[in-house]
């Protein structure tokens, strides 16, 4: 048994609060919903200088680390902060994706900070994996690659997306699905604000592409997918986990600090126990992130357990860390200007990305009964 | 015990059902149904309508040209006019205001203020909380010193509801600072064309500007602004409150809500079929119908001993908990069944004609923003911890 990071993990925390720290104010959050790239471009520069998509990627593909408490030591810092970076989307989901088909080129794009976003979600299939309708045709010189991708993260600043098409079977089906590397130039974009900081879009494919835009055997790509969700669902999860202890501190220090009927309201026990209480489930959403990033490397079963296991129980703890600090602060806790509205609202989106807490409980049963 | 309306509440809720169809413009409707924003013309237009059907004054008795409907008939008002989407009655004039000029008010101040409020040439806003002063109201600093025929005053007032839109604004300042707390407040009205008013809004977090903060520099107003005794503003605010409290359950508000949630859930597909098929989801929105239920009884219960003149009393905190509760249920059903959709922020789709698609389906973001509004509802009016407070004290004797 050992909690306690490495000195290497250790370091790389401390030296990414304190930058993150430094550098991190309301008026750049909230730039990246505004800045067309979705995201600070000056920041991710020197995240990416600090080698955080590195760090999402094993050594054996050309980067430090990779290993699933990498993922959690960088993506709590982030939500500390509050700052949404393309770091999940470009390193962990698209790297994640490259990482498997041997192409090094590309990763090494994605570790210079390129970023890649990962096209895949489309209107209507929700949280289902293998729900896809976009098609992919062999024509004689290569593939015809249409169809719509919803609330893409991370597009708006791409230089390229991974898109799944589907080159058989039909549509929920888990075989028949492929996936190609496409150009910006070759989609056309509507792309938007998030309600929880940057920016993604709605991605219309309608693209020749060569031969050699298939990025994995024709058919195969659902194991792939599902894989590099599972670890940019631990990176998710991890970086509740950091909003929530923001959060946590923020409500603390306004218990103490602010003061009706003669003393601090932190001295009702009303609001005593119940502030407890979101601690017991900040501690449990911690183990639970421990568990999940312990399993990156498990078998398929095990693994999949545990991102259900996490996704839920991540989902549950937000919403009620959202509800009780808000309820906490009072008024205050529903202003913009305050630095709770945007954590909290950062944290409630993290229930509509990857499959919400409802979604993962049914799916740890049917993982179960298999 | 009879849970049935008689036949004359049937025939009254017919001719409302007549005149809502008959009066409430569709764009209205449509506006509130969509979740849209209302401009100020919006709810003066609604208000008009209203009164010349003589209904604005739903509290009101007739003497003051209210409709003198019971409890029930209330109710029944309220349900029908949620049941339409119809705008909210704005309460800060009608259903605040209205009640204690009506109680404590000069005979002068009757005469002026109480036609201006049916007929829409004044718009009533409300100057209670402050930064230092949110459930414990009675710490509040805004200050009215006596110079003369006038009262000056000095201070700020916050969480403003429609603020912007107002030309008045009732405010408790402080008049003394001998006793306790509540025993050196007055009741004061104040023209906001006044110079030294100034009106800044506060965006929540759903990006909208609902409320502000008003702040007072040296403001003059006349003595004769004083609703009751000068440091006697305390019993008008106690009286405020529980005219405040009326519908404070949100009945009707909780049925359109659940009424959403289920158009929602049969939209949305989760793994091929209605997200309202999903079994775990609908045990949940049945969850909160059985609770809606319930407290819809309940709150009939209380309706029923109101008509029998017994005063709203701390059954109406009971009623205030419950139904804030059940409304943010709802709305954080109804922001999970939209599932990836709740993400896109585009609030200028929210503008009724705006030239602009919403992202993913179009009850997505107002769902979405929906819940994080309604966050207010255990915050405001007094939070949910004063009531359960007051339950602890008055009911429970604790």
């Amino acid at each position: 048994m050992e909690f306690r990071l490495t000195e290497e993990r250790r370091m790389l925390q401390d030296s990414l609060r304190r930058f993150l720290a430094e550098s991190v104010t309301p008026a750049r959050i909230a730039a990246t919903t505004d800045d067309a790239a979705g995201h600070d471009p000056d920041l991710w520069r020197r995240l990416t200088d600090l080698g955080l998509p590195g760090a999402m990627v094993s050594e054996a593909r050309g980067g430090f680390g990779g290993d699933g408490f990498d993922l959690m030591v960088v993506f709590e810092e982030l939500g500390r902060a509050g700052l949404p970076t393309p770091l999940l989307d470009s390193a962990v989901l698209a790297g994640g994706l490259l990482a498997e088909t041997g192409r090094d080129d590309l990763l090494a794009r994605v570790i210079e900070g390129q970023v890649i976003a990962f096209a895949h979600a489309e209107p209507g299939s929700r949280y289902d994996l293998s729900r896809v309708a976009t098609r992919a045709q062999r024509r004689a010189d290569g593939w015809h690659v249409a169809g719509h991708k919803a609330v893409v993260h991370a597009a708006p600043a791409a230089e390229a997306l991974i898109v799944s098409a589907r080159t058989g079977g039909a549509v929920a089906d888990e075989d028949g699905l492929s996936l190609f590397l496409v150009p910006r130039d070759a989609v056309t974009m509507r792309d938007y604000p998030l309600q929880g900081g940057g920016r993604a879009a709605e991605v219309h494919v309608d693209a020749t592409l060569p031969a050699d835009a298939l990025l994995m055997p024709e058919g195969t790509a659902l194991a792939a997918i599902e894989r590099a969700q599972a670890r940019a669902t631990a990176a998710q999860c991890a970086e509740a986990l950091g909003l929530m202890e923001a959060i946590k501190t923020l409500t603390v220090d306004y218990l103490r600090t602010r003061k009706q009927f003669g003393q601090p309201i932190g001295k009702f026990q009303a609001l005593q126990h119940r502030m407890a209480d979101v601690l017991i489930e900040i501690e449990q959403a911690r183990s639970a992130v421990i568990n999940l990033c312990g399993h990156m490397d498990a078998e398929r079963p095990l693994r999949e357990r545990h991102v259900s296991a996490t996704k839920n129980l991540v989902g549950r703890a937000a919403r009620l860390v959202v509800e009780e600090s808000i309820q906490m602060h009072g008024g205050i806790g529903m202003t913009r200007d305050y630095a709770l509205g945007h954590l909290a609202k950062r944290l409630t989106m993290v229930d509509h990305r990857f499959g919400d807490a409802d979604f993962h409980l049914e799916r740890f049963v049917a993982l179960g009964a298999a | 015990m009879d849970l049935t309306y008689t036949k004359a509440q049937i025939a009254f809720r017919d001719e409302l059902r007549g005149f809502l169809a008959d009066k409430l413009p569709q764009a209205l409707s449509e506006k509130v149904a969509r979740g849209l924003r209302l401009t100020k013309s919006d709810y003066e237009t609604w208000h008009a309508i209203l009164n010349a059907r003589g209904w604005l004054g739903v509290t009101w008795p007739r003497e003051h040209g209210g409709t003198g409907w019971d409890a029930v008939q209330r109710h029944i008002f309220e349900e029908e006019v949620t049941a339409a989407h119809a705008p909210r009655i704005v309460p800060f004039g009608v259903n605040m205001l209205g009640p204690v000029l009506m109680k404590f008010g000069s005979d002068a101040q009757k005469a002026l203020y109480l036609p201006r409020i049916l007929n829409g040439d004044d718009w009533w806003c409300q100057g209670y909380s402050e930064p230092g002063a949110g459930s414990d109201l009675a710490s509040l600093r805004t200050e009215a010193v006596r110079d003369g025929d006038h009262y000056v005053v000095n201070g700020q007032k916050t969480w403003t509801t429609l603020g912007q839109y107002a030309n008045r604004i009732f405010c408790l300042v402080r008049t003394s600072k001998e006793g306790k707390p509540q025993q050196g407040i007055s009741f004061l009205l104040i023209d906001m064309d006044t110079p030294g008013v100034e009106v800044r809004p506060i965006v929540l977090l759903d990006g909208e500007a609902e409320v502000n903060e008003v702040w007072f520099q040296d403001v003059r107003v006349p003595v004769e602004n004083l609703v009751g005794p000068e440091n006697a503003g305390w019993t008008c605010a106690k009286y405020l409150l529980t005219h405040e409290r009326t519908n404070i359950a949100g009945i009707g508000f909780a049925r359109a809500g659940l009424a959403a949630l289920k158009r929602i859930a049969s939209a949305e597909m989760q793994g091929g079929r209605p997200l309202i098929e999903n079994p775990l989801f609908a045990a949940k929105v049945a969850q909160v119908e059985i609770d809606l239920m319930a407290m819809a009884t309940t709150n009939l219960r209380t309706v029923a001993a109101a008509a029998e003149g017994q005063a709203p009393g701390p059954e109406s905190s009971m009623l205030k908990v419950k139904g804030t509760i059940l409304r943010q249920q709802i709305n954080a059903l109804a922001r999970q069944a939209v599932g990836p959709y709740a993400q896109p922020f585009v609030s200028e789709a929210l503008e009724a004609g705006a030239n602009l698609d919403p992202v993913g389906p179009d009850y997505a973001l107002p769902a979405t923003q929906a819940y994080f509004n309604n966050r207010k509802l255990s915050i405001y009016g007094g939070s949910n911890e004063v009531q359960r407070q007051i339950i602890s004290k008055t009911i429970l004797e604790l």
